[in-house]
């Protein structure tokens, strides 16, 4: 290996490629503008979605309820609920959301309040709905406190104070540090984020670099020179690996500054915004541990070698570019596969996992991110993604010393 | 000088099983002089070149190129040669400066000596109009005339062609045709592959044809039309390759 030569190469190749509009859109422009632009204008979206729900007075049926007066009466009056004159069809009218619930008061209910067999109201309600799961809470917040008047004035009539039917409170206090609480929430998902940039930054770059340099005729011209193929093949890989931590870096730059400005604008719904950009990205600086943001950056750096000597090796591979992209479409699903295993709630880092490659990333960056640090864990995790990124690395090299792959056509 | 001895390459292949590219082929070209290979498509003409070039390794035999082991010293080899195909392309965003300044490093050179090279390169092919231009945006002519210089940029001993003027215009053929004469005027070892009759006449000093893999003739084109009794350079690769009866 000449270090000369391999610096010479890359050189070329950091030059050419920051000439390459495609390169250029891959490395800089979609992590700069378009990655954080997409997460904010989601953000935004989600959170007027949900407050225009909420505002929303939603529409409610009772059913039955002819003789209870006086409950049915109380549901009119609520500025909470919107009545709808009752038909047959409620159920229908749920499922197609004209209406968002309807609420069925059994016969007797109201002399039943008062010898305290009312028998049972049932919400009826469309699972998953949020304007319809909004009109439920309303509605069980308005029986709740029925019920609770009743007990009471019920207490009362015999001469027993509330204190009878509660005689003590329970309340919920947290321990966890703000920064556990939030890397909790958004452990999973930092690295999530960071993994996919790292991998479509290093896509394009990996096969231009190698099936497009086949296509093109340059790859030939490039072996014609005295310069050993190691030294080309490690040259071309750090390209790719620049490429990779640049759209990584850039991205979460882009991302926290983005944060930060929505944050100093300090409007209502930029809040409501913001805090939704900071549960999908790295951007939530506030809310974990900074010294887990720079421990995640730290295990990923293998990772990036991993993923620009893997896709460099496959890329080679591939006679053209098009024939590159069909083979790295699919691996973009079998890198979010552990990514995603890694969300599931109960997935807990263990000496067994800590082999998997990515899963343990994305585990250990959710304990780092919570001021977690299972140094055993971590050591063993990083020694083993710089062993995967070794051997990927060695695939890369010996990959270029093909042929029958240099040459294939 | 280039000694080619017993030189074998054999591929694999999952239908037609192994392939004999170059069989055993053996030619020496002595500096000063113009090797043509001469042979149809898929004779081994190129297979042949890339071994001399190192970019393909033998399955038996080997080659000496300017005094070193196409085997056992690849990376000299290659500092030796100045190699030109119709399949060496020339890398689009870079500047015609940058690609053969580039050459000029990979092959050792300081910046001192790759701008007094370059200078007087850009002079002899009449470059400067377009040097500081990118290589996508070149004519064809301009195209050759960078790839031209980036194989001498490092002034080497042997030049290899394989099918150089493949697919050019008549103007830039010619032009290529010329600067291979000039290679041998300077006293360089040239070897030149193609399938154009007329320029095996023009250019080489010997033909060697190859057919199916195998230098199957070797002479002056007068030694060759005398063995065949045949002028016309066409008739004579007919009769030296056996396939008349299939052609």
């Amino acid at each position: 290996m000449n270090a000369r030569n391999l610096l010479t190469v890359y050189l070329k190749e950091l030059k050419d490629s920051l000439r390459d509009r495609r390169t250029l859109l891959s490395m800089v422009i979609i992590p700069v503008f378009v990655m954080p632009t997409l997460v904010f204008a989601i953000g935004r979206i989600g959170s007027q979605a949900y407050a225009r729900a909420r505002e929303e007075v939603p529409a409610v049926m009772v059913v039955g309820g002819e003789d209870s007066p006086d409950v049915v009466a109380a549901l009119r009056r609520s500025p909470r609920f919107r009545i709808v004159p009752a038909t047959s069809d409620y159920r229908q009218l749920i499922s197609d959301k004209k209406i968002r619930a309807a609420v069925r008061i059994p016969a007797g209910f109201e002399a039943g309040l008062r010898t305290g067999m009312g028998g049972p109201v049932v919400i009826l309600h469309y699972q998953g709905e949020l304007k319809s799961g909004f009109a439920v809470g309303e509605l069980e917040a308005f029986f709740r406190d029925l019920r609770d008047r009743t007990v009471a004035a019920s207490l009362a009539a015999h001469g027993l104070p509330p204190s009878i039917v509660a005689p003590f409170a329970v309340r919920r206090e947290n321990v966890a540090a703000p920064e556990k609480v939030g890397g909790n929430a958004v452990g999973g998902l930092v690295p999530y984020v960071i993994i996919m940039l790292c991998f479509s930054g290093a896509v394009y770059p990996a096969v231009d670099l190698t099936a497009g340099e086949k296509e093109r005729g340059t790859m030939e011209t490039l072996l014609c020179s005295p310069v050993a193929r190691i030294d080309i093949v490690l040259g071309k890989f750090l390209m790719v690996l620049t490429s990779s931590l640049c759209a990584m870096a850039l991205s979460l730059v882009s991302m926290t500054l983005t944060l930060l400005i929505v944050g100093s604008m300090s409007g209502g719904v930029a809040r409501a915004a913001s805090t939704m950009v900071a549960q999908a990205d790295g951007g939530a600086l506030a809310l974990v541990a900074p010294a887990g943001i720079a421990g995640v950056l730290a295990m990923v750096l293998p990772v990036a070698v991993l993923f620009s000597a893997l896709l460099l090796t496959i890329a080679l591979f591939a006679k053209s570019t098009k024939e590159a992209q069909t083979y790295l479409m699919p691996l973009a699903f079998v890198v979010l596969l552990p990514v995603v295993i890694g969300l599931l709630p109960g997935v807990e880092l263990n000496s067994r996992l800590a082999l998997v490659p990515l899963l343990n990333l994305s585990l250990v960056s959710r304990e780092m991110l919570s001021g977690v640090w299972h140094w055993p864990y971590i050591a063993l995790i990083f020694a083993s993604s710089c062993a995967y990124a070794a051997i990927a690395l060695v695939l890369a090299v010996r990959m270029f010393q093909r042929e029958d792959v240099l040459f294939r056509s | 000088m280039i000694e080619a001895r017993a030189l074998t390459k054999t591929f694999r292949d999952r239908k037609r099983g192994e392939i004999r590219a170059v069989d055993a082929v053996s030619f020496r070209v002595e500096p000063g002089r113009i090797y043509g290979l001469l042979g149809a498509n898929g004779a081994g003409k190129t297979t042949a070149l890339r071994l001399l070039a190192t970019l393909l390794q033998p399955t038996a035999g080997t080659a000496t190129v300017a005094g070193f082991d196409v085997v056992r010293d690849p990376e000299k080899v290659r500092a030796s040669v100045g190699f030109l195909a119709a399949s060496t392309a020339l890398y689009g965003r870079l500047t015609a400066r940058e690609m053969i300044a580039y050459f000029g490093r990979l092959n050792g050179l300081d910046e001192a000596e790759i701008g007094t090279r370059l200078d007087r390169l850009a002079d002899e092919l009449d470059m400067r109009e377009f040097l500081d231009r990118r290589c996508e945006k070149l004519s064809t002519g301009m195209k050759q005339k960078t790839s031209i210089a980036r194989t001498l940029i490092h002034d080497p001993a042997v030049m290899i062609f394989d099918e150089p003027t493949l697919g050019l215009d008549v103007m830039t053929a010619r032009a290529i045709v010329r600067f291979v004469r000039e290679c041998r005027d300077r006293g360089k070892t040239v070897i030149y592959s193609t399938h154009v009759m007329s320029e095996v006449e023009k250019l080489c000093d010997t033909v060697g044809v190859i057919h199916g893999g195998r230098l199957l003739a070797e002479g002056t084109p007068a030694e060759l039309q005398a063995r065949t009794g045949q002028q016309d350079m066409e008739e004579v690769f007919v009769r030296l390759a056996g396939i008349e009866e299939s052609a």
